[in-house]
C-alpha cells in the first residue's frame, strides 16, 4: 500500500535510531504495523494519528534493542546533555581579556556560491552529520527537523523531558550547522578560518 | 576587565540559546538581552541565519508529507481490516 510505504520511510529512519542495522530497523516497522493494527480500537484520536504510530514505534524499537542486548540509546541521555563545548573554544576571545566569550572568528556569512554548493550538496552533509550524532539526538532532530513533528509529540514519542528535548535539539542542530560550515570551508579551500 | 554593557551577553551566549531562540523558548529578559547584542553582533547575525537555514535544509530529508485526508484514510482501511478479521 502506497501510503504505508509513505510512513514506512519516516519510520524506517527513527527505527534506526535504535538499532543497529538496516534489517533490523526494518522488521521493527512490521512489528509496528502490526501493532497498529492490533491497538487501531484503542487509538482515540487524542494525539495526530502519526504521533500515535510513532509512539507505537519507539516502543516497539526500545524493547528490540533491549532483546538484542544493546543499551536503550536514552538510558544515556545524561552524558549526551553534558558533552563539552560544540565550537572550538578557540573561535571565541578568551575569558578575562576585554570582550572576552565575542567571536575572535566569525562565521562567514553563505552567499550565493555557498548557497549553491548547499543546493546540490547539503543532502549528503546532513544525512552523513545526523547519522553521526548520539542516539539521542539523532531521534530528537530526526522527528523535530525532519518528520516536523512538535515538542510536546517529540517528547511524548521518545518519553523524554521537555527540558532534555531542548537540550538534545540544540546540540544537534548545532552540530549539523558546524558540519554544513566545515563542508563549504573545505570545498571552498580552508579559508574563512583566520585563527 | 573592560565588561560594558555589550559584553553582558558574548556571542558564546548566542550561540549557547540559539536553537531555545529560534523555538521561543527563552525567558522574556534573556531574549531582550540576545535581541539587543543581536543588533550589534554581525557575526552572530550571520550566525543565526545559518542556524535558520540549516534547520530548513534539514527539512528537506523528510519524504513527501502524508496529508491528513490520507491519514483518515489510511485509518479507515485499518478499522475496516481489524473487523473484518
Amino acid at each position: 500500500m502506497d501510503l504505508v510505504d509513505r510512513y514506512g520511510m519516516a519510520l524506517l529512519r527513527v527505527a534506526q535510531t535504535f538499532v543497529r542495522t538496516r534489517a533490523v530497523a526494518e522488521e521493527v516497522v512490521q512489528e509496528t504495523w502490526l501493532g497498529v493494527l492490533k491497538g487501531i480500537d484503542r487509538f482515540e484520536g487524542r494525539s495526530s494519528l502519526r504521533t500515535w504510530i510513532f509512539r507505537i514505534l519507539t516502543n516497539t524499537a526500545k524493547t528490540r534493542a533491549v532483546r538484542e542486548g544493546r543499551s536503550v540509546p536514552f538510558t544515556d541521555l545524561e552524558s549526551e546533555t553534558e558533552e563539552g563545548p560544540l565550537l572550538d573554544p578557540a573561535r571565541f576571545v578568551g575569558a578575562g581579556k576585554p570582550w572576552a566569550g565575542h567571536w575572535k572568528s566569525s562565521p562567514d556569512p553563505w552567499g550565493e556560491p555557498e548557497e549553491r554548493l548547499l543546493a546540490s550538496e547539503s543532502r549528503g552533509v546532513i544525512e552523513a552529520a545526523i547519522e553521526a550524532l548520539p542516539p539521542g539526538q539523532r531521534a530528537v532532530v530526526t522527528l523535530r527537523d525532519v518528520e516536523g513533528m512538535t515538542s510536546a509529540e517529540t517528547c511524548n514519542a521518545l518519553e523524554i523531558s521537555e527540558t532534555n528535548q531542548r537540550v538534545l535539539l540544540h546540540r544537534a542542530r548545532t552540530k549539523v550547522r558546524l558540519a554544513l560550515e566545515n563542508y563549504l570551508t573545505e570545498v571552498a579551500g580552508g579559508q574563512g578560518q583566520d585563527n | 576587565m573592560a565588561r560594558d554593557k555589550t559584553t553582558d551577553f558574548s556571542c558564546k551566549d548566542l550561540v549557547a540559546v540559539a536553537s531555545d531562540y529560534l523555538e521561543d523558548r527563552l525567558p522574556a529578559a534573556e531574549r531582550a538581552r540576545l535581541e539587543e547584542h543581536l543588533a550589534k553582533c554581525e557575526g552572530c547575525t550571520t550566525y543565526l541565519e545559518q542556524m535558520r537555514r540549516t534547520i530548513a535544509l534539514i527539512g528537506e530529508l523528510r519524504e513527501e508529507h502524508v496529508p491528513p485526508e490520507a491519514s483518515q484514510r489510511l485509518l479507515g482501511v485499518f478499522r475496516a481490516w481489524r473487523h473484518a478479521g
